[in-house]
């Protein structure tokens, strides 16, 4: 016996276009997450290459991946991932701390981005006192402050009642009409319907990449 | 992200950490609190004790040669036997010298025993009578509280003066004039004429203080014919002490006849020797009391080592969140060296607090002093102990996988 190395994608070729908004389907186990890793810079492909807005991330360093999520993804998971101590401004000011952004211009983009989702009257409440809804907008927030290339959401709406998670998905499709790119991985049927473009993965493959129709 | 703003995210960061932990902060701040203290004590008495031997030893003035017999520090048991055969110290070697010493600025020959003293009904032993000239006063740097010191006359003519020092004053004569009255030294009558100011010195024992000096005449004549001498020889100017000392020397080696191959039959001291023999000492005593209470403060970074690890284990997750949105590995560590040196820099303020009374009660028993350069000391020593003991923990943080973290339940 001994370790096994799983290849949990193999032979994935995938475009995907400024503005897109892309859903990214599969049950568990069928590489979604591996895929989702690689798109969000977390982690670099064994072979092969992944190229963001003409950065060759699969050569990077861990210190250069740092600093490319720092600009050019704004993650939103699953379980909101807040600092539970620091209120929401806070929180949406983190990326652009390691950005270096001086303190008065961080304000003014946290603000701003916290306007954006609706949250203008709740800047220093911190994640215990906001609703499950809330949470996401503030993780939306944080995920835009940076005006990154792509808005990775991993199960956006996993840890929401179908009202809320519906709000969320408005919420995306208007960021989607302003000209965001977003990519949502989620294994929730209704969920990817929202997306303009859904890719199925299977055991490691792309099953299927087809447009929705409305 | 420059290093200033870096650092000063760090601090807001480790601050709220430290506090959301409250009670597990002030545990682990705890051992740190114990050993910055011990260290901190020690390192007060052991400058406390410098401070007052130096003191104490100033009163072998920094100016003065002390000619006697045998050497003050004797280190083998042939160099012991060797001195035994030595002639002993006299009388007319100290008018030698003051007749031929140029840089000599006073020549005190002083005989000393010890011999009990009363006066009315009350007794004291063990004072030490010193035998010597008015020239004393300029050679030993003493000071008079009251009266006048033995006179030039007084010495000449062998008239039974004396003058005490303070503790035998404020022993024997309790409530009145001691200036004036006769004591008795061995029942012999003399005429106190002067009270020698508080000396002081190395823990309360001070000889300076309990002693009677009385005219060397007298001393021959009422104690001792034929006394051990020493013979103290003020220099003229602090800088020519070496050439005072090669001058006393050779004007002695002549009088004494010893051919150029000879070695010395005499001994030189300066304050310069004890203070050597001295620091050496202490610095053996100060490394290995350090060495010892150092070891508190090792258990103290253990706990906070420990203490980390718990803190990024249970962190992880934040920790994953941080790095996906652009936290670099120095970032990180440096978010959890600070939260380390914090807990390590608030216990040494809060040990100094505590140190700072203990001082204050150890000064009634024994030399003690909080200097400046010591509080420094051990604030350096917890902040470092907190970032030695915190980078391990902290370094296992930086490196951790952002994929992994996030996943962390």
């Amino acid at each position: 016996m001994g370790t096994e190395t799983v290849h949990a994608l193999r032979e994935v070729t995938l475009d995907i276009q400024r503005g897109e908004y892309v859903a990214i389907m599969g049950p568990s186990g069928s590489g979604k997450s591996t895929l989702m890793n690689l798109l969000g810079c977390l982690d670099t492909p064994t072979d092969g290459s992944y190229e963001l807005n003409g950065n060759r991330v699969s050569e990077m360093n861990d210190n250069q991946l740092a600093e490319i999520r720092n600009r050019e993804i704004g993650f939103v998971f699953q379980t909101f991932n807040l600092l539970p101590r620091s209120d929401a401004l806070r929180n949406v000011e983190l990326p652009l701390i390691y950005a270096g952004i001086a303190v008065g211009e961080r304000h003014r983009l946290a603000l701003e981005s916290l306007a954006n989702v609706g949250l203008a009257d709740r800047v220093h409440h911190k994640p215990n006192e906001l609703s499950g809804g809330q949470r996401q907008r503030v993780a939306v927030a944080r995920a835009l402050v940076n005006k990154p290339s792509i808005l990775l959401a991993d199960e956006p709406t996993g840890n929401l009642d179908s009202k809320t998670g519906t709000e969320i998905m408005a919420l995306f499709r208007q960021l989607a009409d302003r000209g965001h790119t977003i990519i949502v991985v989620t294994h929730e049927e209704s969920v990817a319907r929202h997306a303009r473009r859904i890719i199925r993965i299977l055991d490691g493959l792309i099953a299927s990449d087809e447009p929705v129709e409305k | 992200m420059n290093f200033f703003t870096e650092l000063r995210e760090g601090l807001a960061t480790s601050w709220s950490a430290i506090r959301a932990n409250k009670l597990r902060s002030v545990l682990t701040t705890l051992g740190i609190v114990i050993g910055v203290v011990t260290v901190t004590l020690m390192g007060t008495a052991i400058a406390g004790i410098n401070r007052a031997f130096v003191e104490s030893i100033s009163s072998f003035g920094a100016d003065v040669l002390f000619v006697s017999r045998n050497s003050w520090f004797i280190m083998s048991e042939k160099q012991w036997l060797e001195e035994q055969k030595r002639p002993r110290v006299t009388l007319a070697e100290a008018g030698v010298l003051e007749n031929q010493m140029q840089l000599a600025g006073a020549v005190a020959p002083v005989a000393e025993m010890n011999e009990p003293v009363k006066y009315s009904r009350r007794n004291a032993s063990n004072v030490s009578i010193l035998g010597t000239t008015e020239q004393y006063l300029f050679t030993s740097g003493l000071n008079l509280g009251d009266g006048r010191f033995i006179s030039q006359a007084e010495c000449d003519g062998g008239r039974p003066v004396c003058v005490i020092g303070y503790e035998v004053a404020t022993n024997l004569f309790q409530n009145g004039e001691p200036v004036g009255q006769d004591v008795l030294i061995n029942q012999r009558a003399f005429e106190v004429v002067g009270v020698l100011a508080k000396h002081g010195g190395f823990a309360d024992d001070s000889s300076a203080d309990n002693q009677i000096i009385v005219p060397l005449a007298e001393f021959t004549y009422a104690f001792w014919r034929n006394p051990d001498y020493s013979i103290q020889v003020k220099v003229k100017n602090l800088g020519e002490l070496d050439d005072a000392q090669e001058e006393l020397r050779g004007v002695l080696r002549r009088y004494r006849r010893l051919a150029p191959d000879e070695p010395d039959n005499f001994s030189i001291g300066q304050q310069e020797q004890f203070l050597e023999l001295f620091h050496k000492v202490a610095g053996t005593i100060a490394a290995i009391g350090l060495f010892i209470t150092g070891l508190s403060l090792f258990v103290g970074g253990i706990g906070i080592m420990n203490i980390m690890f718990v803190s990024v284990a249970e962190r992880t997750r934040e920790i994953g969140v941080r790095k996906a949105i652009g936290a670099k590995r120095r970032t990180i560590l440096l978010q959890f060296l600070i939260e380390a040196a914090c807990i390590c820099l608030i216990g040494g303020i809060i040990a100094l607090l505590i140190a700072w009374p203990v001082t204050w009660l150890m000064q009634k028993a024994m030399p003690a002093e909080l200097s400046p350069a010591v509080i420094g000391l051990a604030l350096l020593v917890a902040v470092l102990t907190g970032l030695l003991s915190g980078f391990f923990p902290a370094w296992r943080a930086a490196r951790m996988n952002p994929v992994d973290a996030l996943r962390n339940e």
